[in-house]
Order: structure tokens, then sequence, then C-alpha cells
């Protein structure tokens, strides 16, 4: 099985494993919404302002992109600088979006707890 | 053997971002939810930077280290805030993926043409529509929200407005799809920055339009957006972990926009396309209504004596900062015996679950916050509805009155309760300037002012009151 994989590995220009890429990228984008909006549709409404910053930086994963674009030597320099930027704003939105996350939902007490 | 690695590792990222998400079911759970999130997006930076081909290592430092600062400036921002940062934030998505997909263009067109194959320049082309065109839009949406002076708050709009836009992107998709068939041609960067342009200026013509009473909706739109924007990404770069944390993203975003549409009666196209909020004639127009207004001792006197008093918070709420006098009334009436519980409504204040952030932050327990449809049918029993700068959710036009915009909109029935005070900063209509009937009902008490000031008016009274008679 691993060798399997190992020499599919090793073709990465045959057209077949190229419609088997997209394939195996269209069932991931399908499972991971029905996964989300499974998910998703549980969320408290008392929640939903914390979900949109949750999401915010779990979006902010565009990060992976940007990363192998900046860091590449292969790219020109002018198109690393994009990466760079594209960097910049992504790091933004992850380090804001868990802290606000974080404070928000530390402020959503029982009654117990808020009685002082 | 490092692709296995790396490939596990965007695994294990992926199945953390899914439960973190789950964990936000119940508030009890969700504190861990921050937990899972970052652990996977810090095992997902580390594993993509610990990529062989990954070697200018100062390129990653030096823009990690200035995102840092304002990061945390941006999570530091007051809760009345968090609508403009969302925004703000979804600007920021939609750029980096934008860039991203510039980038590769430029990259894969100069040295490596080959790679540009119909199905990545279509995916690079949808990536670089939805990035752009949500950068724009989000920035105005912000601009909206922070109350910029040099953008309109009420829709902006002008003849033939939704051909323009809608022509905007036929255009943007048209250069699209000549690219796609001829992602090589010599005019193609040129194509490609034609629909860099055209996106750019979709995005903000789309948020133009658009009223501060459905930013909720749009907000939600745009966070839609901004993921399918990282899973078009994830095609472009082949990389399964972008297209499943984009995916995420994305059914949140349609799961929120689908609530706030219904929490209104509207259609996408018509939040969308529909600008709402110019002043409406009908009605009243000859007749002159009188307001009953009352003083905040009296209302006061009539707290008091209630078994069951209902709080229905809205965007005046938010914009007096008027929460954690809306505490001090909470802890008095409770002192006295009297239940208190707030009626929230889906699309109250800015966007999904703004008055609940704010109401949690005044340490308001979150067993008390309830959803309109669970509060509707004990209205008739309240004896007091306290409403606090809202509108248009307590307009019973929305269900009497055919010819009001807002007919057919689920509201809370604050009508139905004995009595109804109502805070109002001023005289004139709402932000979708539509007339409230319900402030004109012999049942209803009006009491004008900020509401931070009445509701610390109203609440001191009662400790005053409560005090002389111990």
């Amino acid at each position: 099985m691993l060798s399997l994989l190992i020499a599919e590995a090793a073709a990465p220009d045959d057209p077949v494993r190229r419609h088997m890429d997209i394939a195996a990228m269209a069932f991931v984008f399908v499972l991971a919404t029905f996964i989300g909006v499974g998910v998703i549709r549980r969320v408290s409404r008392l929640l939903h302002t914390p979900l949109m910053s949750l999401t915010n930086a779990i979006s902010a994963i565009a990060v992976v992109g940007a990363i192998i674009i900046a860091g590449d030597d292969h790219y020109p320099t002018y198109v690393r600088v994009l990466g760079a930027i594209a960097l910049f704003a992504s790091m933004t939105n992850i380090v804001s979006g868990f802290l606000i996350t974080q404070r928000m939902l530390k402020m959503f007490k029982t009654q117990r707890e808020s009685a002082r | 053997m490092s692709g296995y690695f790396i490939e596990s590792a965007y695994l294990l990222a992926a199945s953390l971002f899914i439960f973190s998400l789950h964990w936000m079911s119940d508030p009890k759970t969700a504190r861990r939810s921050v937990i899972a999130g970052s652990i996977g997006m810090l095992v997902a930076v580390l594993a993509t930077w610990a990529r062989p081909e990954v070697t200018r290592h100062l390129w990653i430092i030096v823009p990690v280290a200035m995102a840092i600062g304002p990061g945390i400036w941006l999570a530091l921002v007051p809760l009345t805030a968090v609508p403009q940062r969302t925004a703000l934030s979804h600007a920021f998505g939609g750029l980096a993926a934008g860039l991203v997909g510039t980038a590769k263009f430029i990259f894969w067109f100069d040295s490596e043409p080959e790679m540009l194959t119909p199905f990545r320049t279509g995916a690079i082309v949808a990536e670089v529509i939805l990035g752009y065109l949500t950068c724009t839009g989000s920035l105005i949406a912000a601009a909206k929200l922070q109350e910029v002076k040099w953008i309109p708050q009420r829709p902006w709009t002008y003849r033939g407005q939704k051909f323009v836009n809608l022509g905007a992107l036929a255009a943007a998709l048209l250069l699209g799809v000549l690219l796609v068939l001829n992602p090589t041609a010599s005019w193609a960067p040129w194509a490609f920055a034609g629909i860099v342009f055209l996106s750019l200026n979709f995005g903000w013509m789309l948020v133009m339009p658009i009223g501060g009473a459905d930013m909720p909706t749009v907000i939600a739109i745009l966070n839609a957006y901004a993921g399918l924007a990282a899973v078009a990404m994830g095609f472009v770069l082949d990389n399964r972990l972008l297209i499943t944390a984009g995916a995420l993203d994305g059914s949140s975003g349609l799961i929120l926009s689908i609530i706030m549409c219904r929490a209104m009666n509207r259609s996408f196209f018509n939040v969308l396309f529909g600008a709402f909020g110019q002043v409406q004639q009908t009605g009243a127009a000859g007749e002159q209504k009188q307001y009953r207004s009352e003083s905040a001792e009296n209302a006061a006197q009539i707290l008091e004596q209630a078994n069951l008093v209902v709080i229905v918070p809205g965007y005046g709420m938010a914009v007096a900062q008027a929460q954690h006098k809306v505490r001090e009334l909470y802890d008095q009436l409770r002192r006295r015996g009297v239940t208190v519980k707030f009626a929230v409504h889906p699309v109250a204040g800015r966007m999904p679950g703004h008055m609940n952030v704010l109401l949690a932050e005044a340490e308001i327990p979150y067993s008390d916050l309830i959803e309109m449809e669970e509060i509707n049918p004990e209205m008739p029993q309240c004896d007091v509805c306290l409403v606090i700068g809202a509108n248009d959710v307590v307009n019973p036009a929305a269900r009497s009155d055919p010819k009001s915009p807002i007919y057919g909109m689920p509201i809370i029935d604050a009508d139905k309760a004995r009595t109804v005070f109502a805070i109002k900063r001023s005289r004139n209509p709402g932000f979708a300037g539509i007339d409230n009937e319900l402030y004109f009902s012999d049942r209803t008490w009006m009491l004008f002012g900020d509401a931070k000031a009445v509701v610390g008016e109203v609440a001191r009274a009662l400790g005053d009151g409560g005090r002389a008679g111990h």
C-alpha cells in the first residue's frame, strides 16, 4: 500500500492522477461543507458573535498559502512581496481572531458564576 | 517521508478545527474551542514552515512579527466595536486570498505556463474575484459600522445601480471565462488585471447601497465569501487543509446569513440589491400622532410592582454603551423578587449575536438571555416590557400592515405585554426609517433620552425607593 502511494507520488504529471486529484479535492470540499453545516447548526445562538471571530481566525488558514509563497526561493522577489503582505494580513487575523474569541467567551457566565 | 509528516499535521489541524467548532454548541464547553483552534493553527503553520522548499525564514519571521502588534490591538477593541472589527478581519482575509492568487498567477504565467491548466486557472479566477470583492466590500462595511464621516450611513443609491453592479460582476466573470480558455495568451495578464480591477470595484459598489440595519446579514455573507476564497485557494495550491478550513468558514457564513435573512423575512438577493432605508411616506401622513412620555421615577414604581419584566435590547443600547447600567437595573429588580428576562431578536444590533455578547460583558447570566421564539408565548404574561434602543424588531406593523417594508418579519411581541416602556434617543423614526405603531399604543409610555442615562436614572430611582422602604 505504502509503496503504491510512493510510486504514485513519483509520477506527478500523469494526467490520470491529475483527474484523481481534482476529484479528491472536490470530495474533501463537499464532505467538509456537510460537516461544517452539521456542526455550525448546533452552535448556540448566544455564541454567534464569538463564532464569527473564531471562524475568522480559522479561515486565516490562508496563512499556509502565504508562507509557501513568501518563503520559497523559486519565486522572484516581487511575487514574494505579495506573499509577505498576505502573510501579514492572515497572521493579524489569527492573532486577533483567537484572542478576541477567548475574551468574549470568558464573559458568558451561568447564574452561579455571575453572582458576586 | 516529510510529505507524509506534513499531510498528517494538516489532518490533525483540520480535525482540531472541527472539534473547535463543535465545542461552540454550548457556552460551557466553548472555552475549549479557542484552545483546540489555536493549537490546530499552530500545527498548520509549523508544518508549512517545515516544508523543504520554504528556505527564506526572514521573509516569514518579519511579517509574523509585524502582525502581532495590530493583532493584539484589534483584539482589545471595546465590545461595541466588535462588528467593525469583524468586518475588518474579513477584509484582511479577502486581501490575503486575492494576493496569493495574484502571486500564483504571475509566477505561473512568467515561469511555468504549463501549470496553468484550465482547472487551476478557473480556481485562481474564483479566488481572486471572491478575495478582492470581500476585501473592498468589508472595508466599506467596517467604515459604515464605525460611522466614518465620508461614508453615508443611509443607503447610497442611484438609478440603474443594480445594472452597473451586476454588469461589473458579469464583465469580471466573462474575462474569467476568456482567461480559462486561453490562460497563456499574450493578453492574459491584461485580462487578469481587468478581473482584479472589476472585483475590487464590485465589492465596494455592492455594500455602499446597504443600510446599517442590514449589516448583520451583509457581514454573514462576506464571511461566507471569505471562506469560499480560502477554498478556491486550496484548489489552486492543491491543499486539502485550506479546502477543509475554508469550507467550514464558508458554511458558517452561509448558515448565519440564512438565519439573518429568515429573521428579517427577506431573501439574499433582496438584502444585496433591495436597498431599503428611504423614509417611508405611507400611512400616517396626515394625522399627527402623539407620544406619551413618562418620567424615570414613575417607570421605576411600575417596574417595582411587576412579576415578570422582559427587556428587549437593540442597537441603541450598544451605541449608548448602556449594558452596565442595564445590569444595575437587573440587580435592583431581582432584589425585589421581580423575574427579569432578556428577549434577544436574531438581528438586534449590527452583527449576529451582538446583544448576547454585550449583556454577557455586563455579567448577566446567559440563562436569562432568551431567543425570540421562546419568549413570544410568554409575552401576554409579561407585566412590563422595557424596550431599550430597539425599533424594527418590536414593530407590530410587521404582523399587521402588508404595506410596511418589514411586513412578514418575525418580531418580539412587545405589544402584548400589559405595559410597555420604550427608551428612545429622539423622536425621529428608527434606522430603517419606518414609523413604529407600538410607540403610540395606549399601553406604551416613552422614556426619551440616552439609553445609558435613562436606564441609570430608573435603576437609581429603584435604589432610593428601596432604601426608603426599609
